[in-house]
């Protein structure tokens, strides 16, 4: 459609005046809508997670488009299919940034996605936002990442198994790539300040799903406790062959920064039950706004079983806090979003959700799960308040010593 | 020590699952299926769909995902391998893309998702199935400790094995069948119809898949993509095996997953693995017809 417009256009005004039109073109657009990427992957191993991501942020700006839009403006979608592949992602965020020249990105799920889009959205200028929990070291000003940095995962996580689980061997185990290696970076630290200590530190190839060997050592390591920070499809195997090596959850509960509602469905609560995760969501989050954000989701999604996760609701929340942004920037370039984006606020199903004005990282409550039996959980552990992001709590990074400000990153304290 | 040995037969024996229905292909027809893998999902998620929707038990689904991988595998030979033979690039290229039709037919659910309806079972997602308890509480005997499940897949590899040996060496079919790997054109002027014993040897490869794919489905993630690395870990064993050569695939299988475990317990799983493609390459290097060949002529 949009191209035939073009294409028509052209045609009507003639070659050089063509070339005018498709110049201004983006600010007589403006006045009624405003172009944003949506880039998940649609195909690949990796859409089982990220249509959810998908599907909630092109939720939450259908719910704003109702609403009426942004000042006025409506939100135009351009869907796009990363195809679980880092290379397509940087095609795909490419297309989006400099043929589309929208307004803002939405997308990635994976470091390694991001990490392809990076390059491409810092030296266009353009605007990413990244709606995944992820390893932190970044410091980017062309990112605002909605998901769970490091210390929103661990820093309640790990002094809480360790006083009230009374655990004092870890065993991190992870799949073999950036982010499982540096979240084992921080939970070390956190591991050893809080007195205990770990035992082994392994990786497994991503996807990979042959776990004999692993449990085995994880049986002969002495450990009382797992650090997972396995992903993807190896989650269902590794918690499968713990049962099947008679490992009790009840004994050496598997701790992890990963397993989301979505593997412990595919799994099958049974083999699950025991077991914890530390997120700043989670579908059991017992709140009527979120009680009302599932219930919109399973009825935009037509799938009375759809669940919800972190992620997800992260992607949902990023839409409402950039709208925010562009509610008051001053323009809708993407540096003028970026720094409109500071310091905005959203009450999320999770609740209050703050972009950081020094690191463009998303402030959010941190929670703790047990699963049960029927593969939903109970929250065991919740902040009473947000807790500020620090994505270099690997470096030593603390609320009073931030390495990550306005400035960019502090290259001298790392 | 002797749990280490007793992973690495338990590895050995899922490689020779996958690797046997591999291997009889491509020893007796010089196909190279890359759609082996998706075979084997197709055996999967046929557990998981008679589970759902028959009420099936794992056992049920054995036979069940052997007819209709069977069923498949006549059906690809017919509409697409049967138009390649003797152009070996060409059957890689051409089962790859039916390896791909496959995975999208589960992914889309046969395309009915287009229209908005949904299978239990099928799409994108990942499927869990129900192990039976008999195969799911592990036996402890002192130090040791039995997966019931790992024994399981074990036996039935060893008991395919020996079914596949019965098949080829001691039924007139599989006379025919050696007769065609030796000599094709020479079969043919026998008088044995090499086309129909062609489909029918793919489409018991294809079985075989199938059964691979229910003893799969009970402790790997069911996937739409579960198939596609397994396709290369058997042709590791082929290759290394020998092409052609049923002892050797059963020789390889063991030998690779005895490396795979040693090493996994000595290192890691991923030093192990990288140890794995060594012993493959220099295997490769060193005995280019495989350990175990009598092909030659």
């Amino acid at each position: 459609m949009r191209f035939t417009d073009r294409i028509s256009r052209k045609l009507k005004l003639g070659a050089l005046l063509g070339a005018v039109s498709l110049l201004t073109s983006g600010l007589t657009h403006a006045a009624e809508e405003i172009e944003v990427g949506v880039l998940f992957s649609q195909t690949g191993g990796l859409s089982i997670v990220e249509k959810s991501l998908a599907s909630a942020t092109l939720m939450a700006i259908d719910e704003i488009n109702a609403k009426g839009g942004v000042n006025g403006m409506m939100i135009k979608p351009l869907v796009e299919d990363g195809a679980s592949d880092p290379k397509t992602f940087n095609e795909k965020v490419s297309k989006l940034v400099i043929r589309d020249r929208v307004a803002t990105v939405f997308g990635g799920y994976t470091s390694a996605s991001r990490k392809a889009m990076l390059p491409v959205v810092e030296k266009r200028k353009s605007l990413l936002f990244y709606p995944t929990f992820y390893e932190g070291f970044e410091c980017s000003k062309n990112v605002v990442y909605t998901g769970a940095a490091p210390n929103q995962q661990l820093n309640n996580y790990i002094p809480w198994l360790i006083k009230n689980l009374g655990k004092k061997k870890f065993f991190i185990v992870g799949s073999n790539y950036l982010y499982p290696k540096e979240m084992a970076k921080v939970a070390k630290t956190l591991i050893e300040e809080n007195g205990a200590e770990w035992v082994g530190d392994e990786y497994l190839a991503l996807g990979h799903s042959e776990w004999s060997s692993m449990v085995k050592k994880i049986r002969d390591s002495g450990a009382d406790i797992v650090l997972s920070n396995v992903v993807g499809g190896s989650i269902i195997s590794f918690y499968r062959e713990y049962a099947n090596q008679g490992i009790s959850q009840k004994d050496i509960p598997i701790a992890s920064t990963v397993t989301s509602e979505i593997e412990v469905a595919a799994m099958g609560g049974k083999f699950a039950a025991g077991s914890y995760t530390s997120f700043p969501y989670f579908q059991a989050v017992d709140t009527e706004a979120n009680k009302a954000f599932i219930d919109r989701y399973r009825a935009y999604t037509k799938d009375e079983t759809a669940v919800t996760h972190h992620a997800m609701e992260s992607a949902y929340s990023g839409v409402y806090l950039w709208a925010k942004a562009v509610a008051k920037a001053e323009g809708i370039k993407p540096n003028q979003i970026m720094e409109a984006t500071k310091g905005v606020s959203f009450d999320a199903p999770s609740g209050a959700m703050t972009v950081s004005a020094d690191n463009l990282h998303t402030s959010m409550t941190p929670r703790i799960v047990q699963w049960n039996e029927d593969a939903r959980g109970t929250i065991v552990d919740e902040f009473d308040a947000p807790i500020n992001p620090l994505p270099y709590a690997a470096y030593g990074e603390t609320a009073g010593n931030l390495f990550c400000s306005e400035s960019g990153v502090d290259s001298s304290k790392l | 020590m002797l749990d280490t040995i007793l992973i690495g037969l338990s590895l050995g024996s899922i490689l020779l699952l996958v690797a046997l229905g591999l291997s009889i292909i491509y020893g007796s027809m010089g196909v190279i299926n890359m759609a082996h893998g998706e075979l084997v999902m197709i055996g999967a998620y046929s557990t998981v769909l008679a589970q759902i929707h028959l009420g099936l038990s794992l056992f049920a689904a054995i036979p069940l995902a052997f007819v209709v991988c069977f069923a498949l595998g006549l059906l690809i030979e017919k509409l697409v391998v049967r138009r390649l033979y003797g152009r070996l690039f060409d059957t890689l290229l051409a089962t790859w893309g039916v390896a791909i039709l496959l995975q999208q037919a589960i992914r889309l659910e046969f395309g009915l998702s287009f229209f908005g309806i949904h299978i239990e079972g099928l799409g994108p997602g990942l499927q869990s199935v129900k192990v039976p308890e008999l195969l799911s509480e592990p036996i402890i005997i002192g130090e040791f400790l039995i997966q019931p499940y790992r024994t399981f897949i074990i036996v039935v590899s060893v008991l395919l094995a020996i079914i596949t040996w019965l098949l080829m060496y001691k039924t007139r079919m599989g006379q025919q069948i050696r007769a065609i790997m030796r000599n094709k054109d020479m079969a043919a002027a026998c008088g044995i119809n090499v086309r129909k014993v062609n489909a029918l040897t793919f489409a018991y490869g294809a079985g075989l898949a199938g059964i691979a794919g229910v003893m799969m489905s009970g402790f790997k993630t069911v996937m739409p993509d579960m198939g596609s690395s397994m396709v290369i870990d058997g042709f590791l064993v082929v290759v290394v095996g020998g092409v052609g050569s049923l002892v050797g695939t059963i020789v390889a299988s063991g030998l690779l997953g005895q490396v795979n475990g040693i090493f996994a317990a000595l290192s890691n799983d991923i030093i192990a693995r990288a140890i794995v493609f060594g012993v493959v390459i220099a295997v490769i290097i060193w005995r280019p017809q495989g350990l175990l060949n009598y092909k030659g002529r």
